[in-house]
């Protein structure tokens, strides 16, 4: 209101002599730059051979066995999808780079496992368009619009695939055999997965395809020892908490486990859950995500095992036969709280 | 307290720079819930429109009489008498319309926006300068419900009010016709609002001319 009354008073108001030339545009004052820019941190001042570049390659290098299996497995399905996931994913980046006017951050290869990881969870019968939104929603929304790498809260690459499942729900949950499968009998032909089978006909499928991945699925998630040798890498090398992942398996297979022992005609196996669907993929790459889980070896196994109990009441209860996306994101959500609630004591602290 | 500003910029605020939705973030409920369609949109603008105008002619003119005290029941007696012929004649010449607003018509009665502009402004001013700075306010919510119904419905269902511009090639982003939708709209749209009223890109601007 007192700002519209000034622009109004403005022009009663006796007016200052004009200036005879315009005023020079001044240069700006130079600020000095040093070379190499001062970075400060706090303590501790642990000092490390680890960069962001140098993790997320490592990341890549884990997710190679489970892709070149889901390359084996759903052959030119998977190649069309997974190069229109990482390139979209690459360009995403690029433009959003461009925009914001900061540096180029492809090369630290976060873009390219947040494209790798959208194809691997995507089934292989699945648009190529579809892919490209998917992976462009996951860079621009679930990434950028948090402010970028390290402040985004949810497991990007998940959040894109939580778009498509709410876009196009039908093509997201219509399957096909691999190519490699004995049951195929015509290319492609649509089957539903061994969750799936469960949850709406009651049939249980055989283990040895669970571990092998020669079984209807996600591009990547099919193969459960492919995902856990590199998995298992990315526990040695550190660069994955093995507390998540172990909360994670073991809180399913307890949680699972009650319910079969209470009831096993009508409750899965709880070994079948531990090896069916997305869950060691969600386990092993999605929930280990390092930004958007909690820091603390408390907080860990608290996220670990609220994911493990909410996949399997989804899985037991829910409308879909597959829960691992929404109980990393549901879980995701509350990893602040759960770092605020796990804070270590200051040493010396006396707790009210 | 009565305003002063010039009339003009009465009616101007509620366009753009006190924009009920954009600005002031009232009407939300709404504004997320019934843009799901241009259409309906348009529908619950007008109608939201309508009850803020006459419930802002019957606030001014009653302003001195209505005691200080039950002066909310007071304005929420009259905004829920328009708001009930707004929804009966609705529904009486325009049943879709009112069957697929289902009961965010009755709800307008505690949109935030009507009893907002009524206790901040129209007992406080004249009747002239009520109606004007309803119908910016008016005008303004309904822009943001087309705009973001135009958005919605283009991606989540390929057309626009009603007409299918987009061909067989496109599949709908069920999303966008969905709750997620209404609020991944509204915020990019605010976002982008924000960043063009950012008063360091406007010293920018000034500096530049």
């Amino acid at each position: 209101m007192t700002e519209e009354n000034l622009s109004q008073a403005l022009p009663e108001q006796p007016e200052t002599p004009k200036k005879p030339v315009k005023p020079k545009k001044e240069p700006r004052a130079k600020l000095y730059k040093p070379e190499t820019p001062l970075i400060l941190a706090s303590s501790p001042h642990f000092h490390t051979r680890d960069t962001v570049p140098r993790i997320m390659w490592n990341v890549i290098a884990a997710l190679v066995p489970a892709t070149v299996l889901a390359l084996v497995y759903f052959q030119w399905a998977a190649v069309g999808i997974i190069l229109t996931s990482v390139s979209s994913a690459l360009i995403a980046e690029m433009l959003v780079n461009r925009v914001k006017g900061e540096s180029f951050t492809i090369p630290d290869g976060s873009a390219l496992i947040t494209g790798l990881l959208l194809a691997l969870t995507l089934p292989p019968s699945f648009s190529l368009d579809g892919t490209a939104l998917g992976s462009v929603f996951a860079i621009v929304v679930g990434k950028h619009f948090f402010g970028g790498l390290g402040y985004n809260i949810f497991n990007p690459a998940l959040l894109g695939r939580a778009f498509l499942q709410a876009s196009f729900p039908v093509p997201m949950t219509t399957w096909t055999w691999p190519l490699t499968a004995r049951y195929v009998e015509v290319d492609g032909v649509t089957a539903a997965t061994p969750l799936g089978l469960f949850k709406f006909e009651g049939v249980t499928s055989e283990l040895s395809g669970l571990i092998t991945g020669n079984i209807s699925g996600s591009l990547g998630e099919t193969s459960a020892i492919a995902i856990a040798i590199g998995g298992i890498y990315l526990l040695i090398r550190k660069y994955a908490d093995w507390r998540i992942p172990l909360s994670f398996l073991m809180s399913t297979f307890l949680v699972s486990g009650a319910f079969w022992l209470i009831s096993p005609e009508s409750y899965p196996s709880p070994v079948f859950q531990l090896f069916s669907g997305g869950l060691m993929l969600g386990a092993f790459f999605m929930a280990t995500d390092m930004v958007t889980c909690p820091v603390t070896a408390r907080g860990a196994w608290i996220f670990g095992a609220g994911a493990g109990f909410i996949l399997v009441i989804i899985r037991l209860f829910g409308g879909l036969p597959e829960g691992v996306m929404y109980s990393i994101l549901l879980m995701n959500a509350f990893t602040p709280l759960i770092n605020r609630y796990t804070r270590p004591k200051f040493f010396g602290e006396v707790r009210a | 307290m009565s305003s002063t500003l010039s009339l003009k910029t009465e009616f101007i605020k509620g366009i753009w720079k006190e924009n009920p939705v954009m600005a002031s973030l009232l009407g939300l409920c709404p504004t997320l819930a019934v843009t799901n369609a241009a259409n309906n949109g348009l529908a619950m603008g007008l109608a939201t429109t309508f009850v803020l105008l006459s419930s802002s002619l019957m606030i001014s003119a009653l302003r001195n009489l209505i005691p200080h005290q039950v002066r909310i029941a007071g304005y929420i007696v009259i905004i829920a008498t328009f708001v009930t012929v707004a929804d009966r004649f609705l529904a009486a010449y325009f049943p879709s319309i009112s069957a697929s607003l289902g009961p965010y018509i009755p709800l307008i009665v505690v949109n935030c926006l009507i009893l907002g502009r009524q206790e901040a402004f129209s007992s406080r001013n004249g009747i002239g300068r009520s109606l004007l700075d309803s119908l910016g306010m008016g005008i303004g919510f309904i822009f943001v419900l087309v705009v973001l119904g135009i958005i919605r419905e283009i991606l989540g269902s390929g057309s626009i009010f009603g007409f299918a511009i987009l061909g067989d090639w496109f599949t709908p982003w069920m999303v966008m016709i969905l709750p997620p939708g209404a609020f991944l709209t509204l915020g990019i749209l605010i976002a982008l609002a924000n960043w063009y009223n950012d008063p360091s890109r406007a010293k920018e601007r000034r500096a530049v001319s």
